[in-house]
């Protein structure tokens, strides 16, 4: 039993640079498609990432949940295998392919054995440019999609994610759930798919990374081939969300003995000034796992939950200062007092030059320890990539972390942190809060 | 293609298998019985540093259900030489992780780490093996935590109330029955005096396997675990790993679990099922592949195959099984009925897919295709410290030894059908299963 929730550490995982000692390089295919490639030679296997930007947003308002299905779609049979012979292949090849959609885009992982690079290589093309969406498939996907919209009725966390977003992005496509409603997806015909499937897989709007043992040339030469025949062009994308975020405290009731929270006031974009402040500050306030005040205090000191944490959540449409907490329904009226105690004592005080030294050594020195296997690196470059950062960013991400200074930290304090416009969305029985919508 | 095939299985398994795909493994044991496995890993200037120890939840007294995981828990409040609070603090600081679980037999403990940093994590996680300091004021809140996360884990999920009672009822008279985070009102009575006679007895050298991976040279990691874990004092009254064994099963077993919470009923069903033994891992292995065959994924395994892609029956069908366990594990079966279909008809479409596998037997492509991702998932594994780590780690302290750890790979390729069929009519034996169904309130009523 990990003794700490582990999306928490995921979803902060998605935001730190890479290391200055990884070697990443960027390379241009001859087809004119640019990707970063960590080069890897002791281990045969080759990963590769890739982010298609668009994603749920897309979708039309009267079918959410259609990118979310096209991309569960793309492996059910494509070329000339039905959706059977399609995973056949891909077992004999001990080939690991993963589509998936979020709101911002169509996510690809793979993972291949070096020795069957180019077979594999060319069942992943079918999957991305010849997919069949064979009625069976669409069929049996279709189900399982609307089983776990199901479920996700009467689970607290889906319940308190869903409520957040209608709540805060009323209006914007942020707002629909990503796998869509029963009746969304029940609508969602074989031509919605096909136009989803142009609409989304857009070779010049794909980040994309490479990680293992490949060179620069074999890589190029293994884009322009699994990409061609994508559609060239997509819809534009929209800009920024309308976000109305207020301060206060929104529950939905639901019989269940823990209450779920999620909690969020405004962010701060990754590519404003503020950002490397705000992201030391946020990880003494509440990301660095054990060692956070948040957790100090309601976990450590008064046994008020088992996980509480915070993050900068960027979205590629709006900027979200993000957390959560879940806490017995006697207890979770305590748990929010003391997380806005602590959000309101970080505006008002900041932090201390001790916690500022803490932090800084912690996120430089941790760095290398997301690097865990090559599936997972490529994951991260792509990341970095939909940030807008460079690959200098490799090596001076550090450099930025450390020019961090106490002032810098304490003024970001001051002028970020809203405990004022902290909202939180409880999904339980809480006793003694008031809902004030 | 299948000589092809065959010839790559020997090259990636190499003829001497010196380890998993030819990896540099070291073992040592010190003096005072600290075993070590140090596997080295260049890539990055990055170790895993973890101690497992030989006792888990199936090792509570009678009534203390809980106290392994709460103790590891409080492992982390401090010792005569580390202030209250500061061991992840002081992790931290120096740019590391770390985390720790509890299992039914085995407890770990990890920090991941720049490589220049293993002698402190070393010294540290030494001090705590024999030095905790406990004091009330950490303990109640703690318990608190420990109540907060079985809400989080089971209380608010339907499913894993369900399991809860499916496993109890799997095990007539073993404590693999009784829930690794403990039965919520034995949670509630737990004491600092309990903490620390479990601590006392099971926390020592000679309980405890030190494993290494990463950018380290193995001589200087036995060199440094001599200095720290060497002159500790390995604990006297050790007791011998005895659990209370399980009676014959002679009856199957049945359970509805209604909460009105479930949206997606399904029909689980787990056999009593035999683990890896020193040198005696071949049936084992067969029920690997026959999970995998049976269940391994959703278009091309017997279930699936079956029952989503022919039948239509259901949305989803799966297998598992518990390989590395100290005593006898389970074996289980699961389907998630299509709309419109009941758990009854779930469950005999389940039992015929089964029945037609006994009978007929694995298809010799499908039995290929496994083995393939059986030898695959080997050389991902190499991609992980942490992956590696507890393939040692678990079979270490799961009664294995290393020679079994590098012997498994192999017999996962040799057990032929004939051996599989043979384990699925041994181990598929209704009088040793429990069948449970996951529903809703008012289908509940109904089942009864």
């Amino acid at each position: 039993m990990i003794r700490l929730v582990a999306s928490a550490l995921m979803l902060i995982a998605a935001m730190l640079p890479a290391r200055g000692a990884t070697e990443a390089v960027e390379i241009t295919s001859p087809g004119g498609i640019t990707a970063w490639l960590v080069e890897e030679h002791a281990i045969p296997v080759v990963s590769l990432a890739i982010s298609f930007a668009g994603g749920a947003t897309l979708d039309p308002a009267d079918r959410a949940g259609l990118a979310s299905m096209m991309a569960a779609l793309l492996s059910e049979g494509a070329g000339e295998r039905d959706a059977v012979a399609f995973a056949e292949a891909a077992e004999a090849l001990a080939a690991r392919f993963s589509f998936s959609a979020g709101r911002d885009s169509v996510q690809l992982s793979a993972s291949f054995l070096r020795e069957n690079l180019g077979p594999a290589l060319a069942l992943l093309h079918d999957a991305l440019v010849r997919p069949r969406f064979d009625p069976a498939a669409i069929e049996r996907v279709r189900a399982q999609i609307i089983s776990g919209i199901r479920a996700d009725a009467t689970d607290p966390d889906a319940i308190a994610r869903r409520r957040f977003a209608e709540l805060v992005f009323a209006g914007d496509p942020y707002a629909r759930p990503v796998d869509g409603t029963e009746a969304s997806v029940a609508a969602i015909t074989r031509d919605d798919l096909l136009a989803a499937h142009r609409r989304l897989l857009v070779p010049g709007r794909a980040r994309i990374a490479i990680v293992g043992d490949i060179g620069a040339e074999e890589a190029g030469r293994m884009l322009d081939g699994l990409l061609a025949g994508l559609a060239a062009e997509g819809p534009p994308l929209p800009g920024p969300a309308a976000m109305s975020l207020t301060g206060g405290v929104t529950v939905v009731g639901f019989d269940t003995p823990q209450s779920v929270v999620v909690f969020a006031q405004p962010g701060v974009a990754r590519d404003d000034p503020d950002f490397f402040p705000a992201f030391v500050l946020n990880h003494i306030l509440g990301g660095g796992g054990f060692s956070s005040r948040l957790t100090a205090e309601v976990r450590e000191k008064r046994g008020l939950t088992y996980g509480v944490y915070s993050y900068l959540a960027g979205l590629r449409r709006a900027d979200l200062w993000m957390g959560g907490v879940a806490s017995a329904n006697q207890r979770v009226a305590e748990a929010i007092a003391v997380i806005r105690a602590e959000w309101a004592r970080a505006a008002r005080e900041g932090v201390t030059a001790e916690e500022l030294e803490a932090a800084r050594t912690y996120l430089t020195g941790a760095w290398p320890l997301q690097f865990d296997s090559s599936a997972a690196i490529a994951r991260l470059l792509v990341a970095l990539q939909e940030d807008g950062r460079g690959i200098d960013y490799l090596t001076s991400r550090n450099r930025l972390i450390e020019a961090v200074t106490l002032e810098d930290v304490n003024r970001v304090a001051r002028s970020r942190l809203d405990p004022a416009r902290l909202r939180f969305v409880v999904v339980g029985r809480p006793v003694g809060l008031d809902p004030e919508e | 293609m299948t000589t092809l095939r065959a010839a790559v299985a020997a090259a990636w398994l190499g003829a001497s298998l010196p380890a998993a795909a030819g990896i540099p493994v070291s073992h040592f044991v010190l003096d005072n019985g600290l075993e070590l496995v140090v596997i080295e890993d260049h890539r990055a200037p990055v170790v895993t540093h973890m101690v497992w120890y030989r006792v888990g939840a199936a090792d509570e007294p009678p009534g203390k259900s809980g106290i392994a995981h709460f103790l590891e828990h409080l492992m982390f409040k401090g010792t005569d030489e580390i202030p209250e609070g500061a061991f992840s603090r002081i992790i931290a600081a120096n740019g590391g992780e770390d985390n720790a679980f509890t299992s039914r037999d085995q407890t770990a403990y990890f920090q991941r780490i720049a490589a220049d940093r293993l002698e402190m994590v070393m010294r540290m996680e030494a001090d705590r093996m024999r030095d905790l300091v406990l004091t009330e004021a950490v303990v109640a809140p703690e318990r608190d935590v420990i109540l907060e996360e079985r809400n989080t884990r089971v209380e608010n999920d339907p499913a894993a109330l369900f399991d809860e009672q499916r496993q109890a009822a799997q095990f007539l008279n073993h404590p693999y029955g009784i829930p690794i985070i403990g039965w919520r009102h034995e949670i509630a009575a737990l004491s600092r005096a309990d903490a620390l006679d479990f601590y006392r007895r099971y926390y020592a050298p000679n309980n405890a396997i030190v494993i290494v991976v990463g950018d380290v040279d193995p001589a200087r990691v036995r060199r440094l675990a001599e200095r720290h874990y060497g002159p500790l004092a390995p604990s006297a009254d050790l007791p011998p790993r005895q659990r209370p064994q399980e009676p014959p099963q002679t009856a199957p077993r049945r359970l509805v679990f209604a909460d009105a919470r479930v949206r997606q009923p399904y029909v689980l069903r787990s056999y009593l099922a035999p683990e890896r033994n020193p040198g005696q891992q071949r049936r084992a292995a067969a029920l690997v592949l026959l999970a995998r065959l049976l269940g391994g994924s959703d278009l091309t395994s017997v279930l699936g195959r079956a029952l989503q892609v022919d039948s239509r029956i259901a949305l989803g069908a799966g297998a598992f099984y518990d390989a590395s366990s100290l005593d006898p594990s389970t074996f289980s079966i699961w389907v998630v009925p299509a709309p419109g279909v009941s758990l009854a008809e779930a469950e005999a479409a389940m039992d015929r897919a089964i029945a037609g596998f006994i009978a007929n037997g694995p298809d010799p492509a499908h039995l290929e295709r496994v083995r393939t991702q059986v030898r695959a998932a080997e050389i991902f594994a190499l991609d992980n410290q942490m992956s590696l780590a507890r393939r040692y780690g678990m079979a270490l302290t799961s009664g294995l030894t290393l020679a079994d750890v590098e012997e498994w790979p192999r017999l996962l390729q040799e057990v032929g059908a004939e051996e599989i069929v043979a384990a699925a009519r041994e181990v598929l034996d209704l009088r040793r299963s429990v069948t449970g169904w996951l529903t809703s309130e008012s289908e509940g009523e109904a089942a009864q």
